[in-house]
């Protein structure tokens, strides 16, 4: 107890007397140290950081005369964009939820079209009123979410082989269920309107904002807003990142679990209601690829695949910049498979910064 | 005699074919620290994370201010006014140090919203007794250093009160300063009257922190001692030798 006072003042622990000798010893190579640190701890605390530039360049680019012509930076086109990527930006919010946990969601696609066709089904083939047609999809998402979750916590089985078992039964049933046969656009006009609700839109000049436009961000802001401001948020946070330090700390880790998968499967509800507006009929076989499409938008959105680890709102950026990728080299005049091409170069280089954060910081 | 704030009756448990706690008995007063030393794998912390609700104990019962209590998970650990400084620390590293400090007894505002500002300024509070130097209160803790972490952990079970505290090797990573105001710490701690159930290698800081000295030894307890009964060469021969000096005199 002698020296309290003597060692505060000195301002002495290890490491900053460790710091002092490593500055003097080798200066240059301390700063560009810690500019190197600087940049991955900013990208650290700024997940979105990354894909946000992405997205702005882009965009900058596509916008330049001698690429699209001018054709790119319309209100139209812009607003066009929105479109197409707003069923697959709700699937990414959805699979973001489970990723953030540290798992991975191969059944949102199959369970988003399970969802869709019951709506269809009851609402437009058997005339059932459609505010019961939209509770019954409801009670399938939530229910193929619930069914994921339990047997992710209750029999311990692996995220990727319960959701891949899971994508594989929901697609089956869902075709029995149609005979594999599309429910027609006219014939929900017909019967329950309500169901195509999302596809309507308001005009702003020549802008076209669909109500699934509008939809996906409020399903975005709203998750953004328990994620990081409720005790439930932030215990998703720390069940990705280390569940076992989560239960530690008397988080009801499998509670919680639970809770995110029923979360993850009502936004799937959200997709699949506004999948029907967006593509006007409701095919067994739409949205195919799906799965892996929200996969990609939530990795290039910068959350992390170990979990933890990224803002909800990357997912969003994630899906724009697929969406500018598709339409800008399509404006350009290229082959769409430099898209595709460029999306996949995009995905590696997003999670080598992942591994380039995580190293640094372990 | 007063009541035992803990006694621990016949604890055992086995991973798979090791028995890593055989049949132990441990108990600890109001007021005292108790230290548990031991060789790596001597089931220290294992001991003690049956205490804390990590682990469910094969054999053996708990028994707080002399009832016998259940405890089946880390919360119920903490409603019985346990906390645990776990020897892994168990932070979440993406979370700052604020939102691990009140990981799973989050702040709220009057709207159930977690209240940020109120948990920074009573982690500021906390952490200006425990480690002054801390100043990273809005980085992920995986940007702190071991020690800082450290302290990030102990501020954590000793910000809500606990009457029984179990600290694993709580100095392991802090430099010369902040172990001695861990120590300084453990000293206020124990003139409240809290029990501390105190794990460390270091003999001569055992020696001056502890009332008595556990020492265990492949899963089982070699003896407890007062420590004004007991020499620091007579605990290294408990610990190297497995077996008690002043039990075979
Ligand atoms: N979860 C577990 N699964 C399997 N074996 C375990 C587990 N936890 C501990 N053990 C084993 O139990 C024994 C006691 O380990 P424990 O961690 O309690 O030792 P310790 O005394 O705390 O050692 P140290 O001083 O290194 O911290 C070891 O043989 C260890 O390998
Ligand atoms: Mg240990």
């Amino acid at each position: 107890m002698t020296d309290t006072n003597q060692t505060p003042a000195k301002g002495q622990d290890f490491e900053s007397s460790l710091d002092k000798s490593d500055k003097k010893v080798a200066e240059f190579e301390h700063r560009r140290k810690g500019l190197v640190d600087g940049l991955q701890h900013l990208l650290h605390l700024n997940p979105t950081l990354v894909p946000v530039m992405v997205l702005v360049v882009s965009v900058l680019i596509f916008s330049l005369p001698m690429v699209t012509g001018g054709k790119f930076m319309t209100m139209f086109n812009l607003s066009l964009i929105m479109q197409q990527v707003s069923i697959i930006g709700v699937l990414a919010a959805a699979q973001s939820l489970i990723i953030l946990t540290a798992g991975i969601d191969l059944s949102v696609g199959a369970l988003m079209i399970f969802s869709a066709v019951v709506m269809g089904l009851l609402g437009v083939n058997l005339g059932v009123p459609s505010f019961i047609a939209l509770i019954a999809g409801f009670v399938v998402a939530i229910g193929g979410g619930l069914m994921n979750g339990l047997l992710v916590t209750r029999i311990k089985l692996p995220p990727f082989i319960v959701t891949l078992g899971t994508w594989y039964i929901f697609l089956s049933v869902l075709r029995l269920l149609t005979g594999s046969q599309s429910i027609r656009s006219q014939d929900i006009d017909a019967e329950a309107p309500i169901l195509k609700i999302f596809g309507s839109f308001i005009s702003i000049g020549s802008a076209r904002i669909t109500f699934g436009v509008i939809l996906m961000i409020v399903v975005f802001a709203v998750l953004w807003y328990f994620l990081n401001k409720t005790a439930w948020g932030r215990h998703v946070y720390a069940i990705g990142d280390d569940k076992e330090a989560a239960e530690l700390a008397g988080i009801k880790t499998d509670r919680t679990l639970l809770t995110v998968y029923m979360a993850s499967g009502a936004v799937v509800g959200i997709a699949a209601w506004a999948s029907i507006g967006r593509v006007g009929s409701i095919s067994p076989n739409a949205f195919a690829e799906a799965n892996l499409q929200s996969i990609t938008a939530v990795v290039i959105g910068g959350i992390s695949l170990f979990g933890g680890r990224g803002s909800i709102l990357g997912p969003l950026f994630g899906a724009l910049i697929v969406g500018v990728f598709e339409s800008g080299l399509r404006l350009a005049g290229l082959d769409v498979q430099w898209q595709v091409f460029a999306i996949g170069w995009l995905i590696i280089l997003a999670v080598a910064i992942d591994q380039w954060i995580r190293k640094v910081s372990a | 005699m007063t009541t035992p704030l803990v006694q621990m009756k016949n604890i055992s448990i086995a991973f798979g074919g090791v028995h890593a706690v055989e049949d132990v008995s441990l108990d600890l007063y109001p007021g005292e620290v108790v230290g548990l030393l031991g060789h790596n794998g001597a089931g220290k912390s294992t001991l003690i994370k049956i205490l804390s609700g990590a682990y469910k104990a094969d054999a053996g019962e708990i028994w707080i201010n002399g009832k016998k209590v259940d405890i089946q998970s880390p919360r119920d650990a903490r409603a019985n006014s346990i906390e645990t400084i776990y020897q892994t620390l168990a932070l979440a590293d993406n979370l700052d140090a604020a939102s691990n400090l009140f990981l799973g007894r989050e702040l709220t505002t009057p709207f159930g919203f977690v209240d940020d500002s109120r948990q920074e300024a009573e982690t500021r509070k906390i952490m200006a007794r425990l480690n002054p130097n801390f100043k990273k209160l809005k980085e992920p803790v995986s940007a702190l250093s071991g020690g800082q972490r450290q302290s990030v952990a102990i501020a954590r079970a000793v910000y809500f009160k606990a009457r029984i505290l179990i600290m694993d090797e709580p100095t392991a990573a802090l430099g010369v300063h902040e172990t001695k105001m861990v120590a300084d710490l453990i000293t206020e701690l124990k003139k409240q009257g809290l029990g501390i159930f105190l794990i460390s290698h270091d003999t001569r800081e055992m020696m001056e922190l502890c009332d008595r000295v556990s020492v265990m030894k492949n899963g089982q307890i070699v003896g407890t001692e007062r420590v004004e009964d007991v020499t620091e060469d007579d605990i290294l021969s408990m610990i190297i030798l497995g077996k008690n000096p002043k039990a075979a005199a």
